[in-house]
């Protein structure tokens, strides 16, 4: 079974319920697919056996081939080539580019020379310029967007992604991550704030979602965001209230109203604050939760 | 006029609370909320909604069955596995259009996709600049740079001095839209290891786009010996702190009421969000 736990607001407990209903099963895999500020290992403590990195295939030219059509410019979505062909331009300029006068009036024509720039980081690896090119003078090298960890916890199978800073493709990252589902095993997804494309990547395929969310205006409002998501993706999905004696009634009369489960409960409790700030799980502190979680678990497997 | 914008790499640190009270603070400035796939600053700043714009941030392929002959050169094509049995996953569909050029009976039309909406808005505290990304949609990027545009042409239109805007969680394509070309970027943290972590992430990538920044430790007082890592890691990184604010539960009670934290009772955590901006508008 593959159980993602999401939010919308970030802050509100994600990795919190994710990790410590990890530790609380036995043998399950956990993905951390908040691959821009990956943090579960903070509490799992993995013990990394291997890492790999991850790369995109992004276009290179061969000037050889290439002959400055400007086809490959022309069909990339994302403005990450574009061509600059001396030869293109008015023919009573003949190497004269009046708004860059760095080529001098009289240099011949057969010494200009075009380009190809290539902007790496808009590039979605999507293959269309080396597909389309008509002198095939594209071809593709890999770049580097971040890497896979994965290795072991007490009995927690643990993956997760971290995306190179400066890096934009979190959804390629996740989609690299979500290949090591074994789906044989009970599956723990972190997924990333938010309600966008890295939201969707890592929930796409779970059987269950897990909303977390806190009692107060901001985490209403966010809540109902992450549900048009679920909706959207036909997925189950239950709330788990966090901090939540600190705030208002609306989150609790909002699911009431709309018929939607909430699965558990979390008072705010200066104890686990602090153990949180330590990177020790909330079991760990106070093992009563292992129950928590278990039942937690147990209305999951039951919907 | 000077941009700043309030970012944090961790979520729920306390961006929006303290982008709100900048808004109470600063005297004249244009608000932007560039968390457009979760935004809540309007929840303390109570816009009323002057101009609604759609927002059109790419394409999606459409497979015109009729045509389509079913040779299956489209999924073979497609690395965003967003095509199956001759239909586009519009979710999965990230508009590149490799179908659309490749496809021998011309049978995928790429369409502008409706991904969103953006607002220009007044409020109590000045103009607002908000938007709403469609659910489950891409181009984040692009709405927030849209967002910035258009708070640029009102702060120079009305002469302002400063754009405060509220930035999204983590270090991916909407917060780098949401730093780029600032003149001070205010990383949120709070004193715990998550904090921390996606903090020296968050300050690598302003660092990596030649931004500013100052820290601000929220609920510092949670956690005294995470603070102190947290000011030797600015020390050594050559980053200034801005401020340190202690955790109380009146911030939540100011939320729930909808208000920004400064205006609700006087204590030590409006005290030092006021000493935090008197610092943040000194900036050159």
């Amino acid at each position: 079974m593959i159980i993602s736990i999401a939010s919308g607001k970030g802050g509100t407990g994600k990795t919190t319920v994710a990790t410590n209903l990890a530790l609380s099963l036995n043998g399950v895999q956990f993905l951390d697919c908040d691959v821009e500020e990956p943090d579960a290992h903070i509490f799992l403590k993995p013990k990394i056996k291997s890492r790999k990195t991850v790369s995109i295939p992004v276009p290179q030219v061969d000037e050889a081939r290439c002959n400055l059509c400007g086809k490959c410019a022309e069909v990339c979505a994302y403005n990450a080539i574009a061509v600059v062909n001396p030869i293109r331009r008015s023919k009573n300029e003949i190497g004269v580019d009046k708004e860059n006068s760095s080529i001098p009036e009289t240099k011949p024509l057969k010494e200009l020379k075009g380009k190809v720039l290539i902007f790496p980081e808009l590039c979605h690896g999507c293959g269309g310029c080396k597909l389309l090119c008509p002198e095939k003078a594209i071809s593709e090298v890999d770049k580097d967007i971040g890497v896979i960890e994965s290795g072991e916890s007490k009995a927690i199978q643990f993956i997760h992604g971290k995306l190179n800073i400066g890096e934009v493709l979190s959804p390629s990252l996740i989609r690299a991550v979500k290949e090591y589902i074994n789906p044989t095993r009970t599956v723990i997804i972190d997924v990333p704030p938010g309600t966008s494309c890295p939201v969707i990547e890592a929930i796409k395929g779970s059987d269950y979602c897990i909303l977390v969310t806190e009692p107060t205006p901001f985490g209403l409002n966010d809540l109902i965001l992450a549900i048009e998501v679920l909706k959207k993706l036909d997925i189950p999905f239950g709330v788990v209230i966090n901090r939540a004696d600190i705030g208002d009634e609306k989150v609790e009369q909002y699911c009431q109203n709309y018929k939607i489960p909430v699965l558990m409960h979390i008072p705010f409790d200066k104890e686990i604050a602090i153990a949180y700030s330590m990177g020790i799980p909330i079991v760990e502190a106070k093992s009563k939760y292992i129950q928590e979680f278990r039942k937690l678990f147990k209305k999951i497997v039951n919907c | 006029m000077k941009q700043i914008v309030v970012i944090s790499g961790k979520g729920g640190t306390g961006k929006t609370v303290i982008a709100a009270s900048f808004a109470a603070l600063a005297k004249s400035k244009v608000m932007a909320d560039c968390d457009v796939d979760a935004a809540d600053l309007h929840l303390l700043l109570h816009p009323e909604v002057l101009q609604r714009h759609d927002f059109k941030g790419g394409k999606k392929a459409i497979i015109d069955r009729e045509r389509c002959s079913e040779c299956g050169k489209c999924e073979q094509v497609c690395r965003f596995n967003a095509i199956e049995n001759f239909v586009v996953d519009p979710i999965s569909c990230e508009g590149c259009g490799v179908c659309s050029y490749i496809c021998p009976e011309e049978a995928i039309e790429m369409e502008d996709n409706l991904s969103g909406e953006w607002f220009v808005s007044r409020t109590k505290y000045g103009p607002l600049v908000h938007a709403k990304l469609g659910i489950a949609e891409e181009n984040s990027g692009k709405l927030v740079t849209m967002v910035r545009q258009n708070a640029k042409l009102i702060a120079e239109r009305e002469r302002k001095d400063f754009i405060i805007i509220d930035g999204p969680p983590g270090i991916g394509c909407p917060v780098i839209a949401s730093l780029t070309g600032v003149d001070l970027a205010l990383v949120v943290t709070e004193p715990t290891l998550s904090g921390i972590y996606d903090m020296e992430r968050v300050c690598k990538v302003a660092h990596h786009f030649g931004v500013k920044t100052y820290v601000c430790i929220n609920k510092y007082d949670l956690n005294l010996e995470n603070s102190r890592a947290i000011e030797k890691y600015c020390l050594d990184s050559n980053i200034e702190i801005g401020g340190e604010i202690p955790f109380d539960q009146a911030v939540t009670e100011t939320l729930v009421k909808g208000i920004p934290v400064v205006e609700g009772r006087d204590n030590k955590v409006t005290q030092k969000i006021k000493i935090l901006w008197n610092r943040i508008k000194q900036i050159n």
